[in-house]
């Protein structure tokens, strides 16, 4: 069975979590062999919310911020840069009737 | 080099700076990858050229001139910088910069102007910060100018550009003129942003202070520009539509700042140049018979300006287009206006049933112009009481002041 750990912190205070701390983490699980995939994100600044409705694309700038909706999966994927991230979003099928937020990876800084 | 020379090479270096500053700084943000790198460059570029072409003469290609000492002065910033912080970063960063030796022609240069306008408008940023990030990098109008013509401060405006452009770089969002498969889409994100500009200058008719810019007027101008970059129907019927609007400024307020509606505006102020080029710009549009929204309004807008009266309208024309603007845009709005002109072409009795059924279907039924509508058609049929009623509505929903004061009027002369 996998499991996705989703994170959530207050971005606007400072938590005192170092980074080299969620490295050691990551690191461990890796080589306990439960590690699939880790990657820390930009901040919510960076986010774009994608929709497609009747075959139109739609990017708004922001979070995905609706409470009816909830998350249901999430692809981690390869792009040269967000326009083609939007694209590759836009044709997860979900996108067409809730929401993909797009959100770009961060190095850890270690 | 005489003293007179020196400020005739001043005089003609400012000259190039507003001719040329927008264009070199589209260049520099691609070829060193970062807004800020870019601004901060083009001012050391031009702060170079006036030490030098004093002595040295002006180059026969200032714009080159000007990219390629741009180009050396980041590589010189980055290079300082680097004593500073990581040396591998920096050198990096300094081998990404592409090599310039052979000047840009004229065209990559403008392909850059439009690599810059794509960018700063964006779907991925706000819509508030495209406007911002558009009036500042395409414009080159000051954070203050901006924060003044949107009645805000200029701290909230810089602390919007700045987050647009963090967002550009740590999205990446990447500083090109989109696929011709997107094209379309993201066309439509510019048009917006351009006509947001323009209807905060057109709206904002009176009472400005002498030093806020006049928004409309960049808005044209960005309106041109983008028509000779990218020639779309769409481009050409904005620019149409914002001259055909711009054409009634002077007529659409009274000197004490009330609304004066189409039907009551003096003719002789509207502006018969704007009105000329605006038409032939519709024309062209239309020609393409890929006409979109903006064309069809700039139509409709032709169609009022090019008749000498009310009366003499071409309401038959009016209507047909509001049909073809119905099918391809539909909105309750374009309905409202189709049954307005129904009613100049058929009488108000038509019309009033038009309105009726869309108020009936509840959708304009907040919206203080359907009822300012319905209230002048019961007018001309001679319904006073019912008139009555939907003045009094229309001015409970209406908020801005000149509308406000246009109803109040219309009230008091049922009344007598």
């Amino acid at each position: 069975m996998k499991y996705l750990c989703l994170v959530y912190l207050d971005e606007q205070h400072p938590h005192g979590i170092d980074d080299r701390e969620c490295k050691a983490c990551s690191d461990g699980l890796h080589e306990g062999g439960h590690l699939v995939a880790a990657e820390a994100l930009q901040s919510v600044h960076t986010a774009t919310t994608v929709r497609v409705r009747n075959g139109k694309l739609a990017v708004t700038d922001g979070p995905f911020a609706e409470t009816k909706e909830q998350l249901a999966g999430f692809y981690l994927v390869e792009a040269r840069d967000l326009n083609e991230a939007i694209q590759l979003a836009a044709r997860i099928p979900p996108a067409r009737v809730g929401s993909v937020e797009v959100r770009p990876v961060r190095d850890l800084v270690v | 080099m005489s003293p007179d020379n020196t400020d005739d090479v001043n005089a003609a270096t400012s000259a190039i700076y507003r001719a040329e500053s927008r264009r070199v700084f589209a260049t520099l943000v691609r070829l060193l990858g970062d807004f800020d790198l870019a601004e901060e460059a083009l001012h050391d570029a031009f702060r170079a050229a006036l030490e030098q072409w004093p002595r040295d003469g002006i180059p026969a290609n200032p714009r080159a001139w000007l990219v390629s000492a741009g180009r050396f002065k980041a590589i010189d910033a980055i290079r300082r910088h680097a004593r500073f912080d990581s040396i591998e970063e920096h050198v990096d960063r300094v081998e990404a910069i592409p090599d310039e030796s052979v000047p840009p022609d004229a065209e990559a240069i403008e392909d850059d102007r439009l690599r810059l306008i794509f960018t700063c408008c964006h779907p991925a940023l706000g819509a508030d910060a495209q406007v911002a990030l558009t009036l500042r990098e395409v414009c080159g109008l000051t954070t203050e100018q901006i924060a003044q013509a949107f009645l805000s401060t200029a701290p909230t405006l810089a602390q919007r550009i700045v987050r647009a452009k963090a967002k550009i770089r740590d999205a990446r969002i990447p500083y090109q003129v989109p696929e011709p498969q997107q094209l379309a889409e993201r066309l439509e994100s510019v048009l917006r942003v351009i006509y947001l500009v323009f209807n905060e200058g057109y709206s904002a008719s009176s009472g400005e202070s002498l030093t806020r810019v006049d928004l409309s007027a960049e808005a044209i101008r960005l309106g041109r520009l983008l028509v000779a970059l990218l020639p779309a129907p769409e481009a050409i019927g904005l620019l149409a539509l914002m001259l055909l609007q711009e054409s009634r400024r002077a007529a659409r307020t009274s000197p004490t700042g009330a609304l004066v509606l189409l039907e009551d505006q003096d003719r002789t102020q509207w502006n018969r140049d704007l009105i000329a080029e605006g038409s032939a710009l519709v024309e062209r549009a239309l020609a393409t018979r890929q006409a979109g929204p903006y064309a069809l309004q700039a139509a409709l807008a032709a169609v009022h300006a090019n008749a000498a009266t009310t009366a003499d309208t071409d309401w038959a024309e009016i209507v047909g287009l509001y049909d073809v603007l119905l099918r391809i845009a539909p909105s309750p709005v374009v309905e409202l206006n189709r049954a307005v002109a129904v009613a100049m072409r058929d009488g108000p009795a038509a019309g009033l049933a038009l309105v009726d059924a869309i108020l009936g279907r509840g959708d304009l039924a907040d919206y203080h112009l359907a009822h300012a509508a319905r209230a002048d058609l019961c007018r001309r049929l001679g319904h006073m009481a019912q008139a009555r009623i939907s003045y009094e509505r229309a001015l409970a929903l209406a908020r801005q002041a000149p509308e406000r004061d246009f109803l109040t009027r219309r009230l008091a002369a049922l009344a007598g």
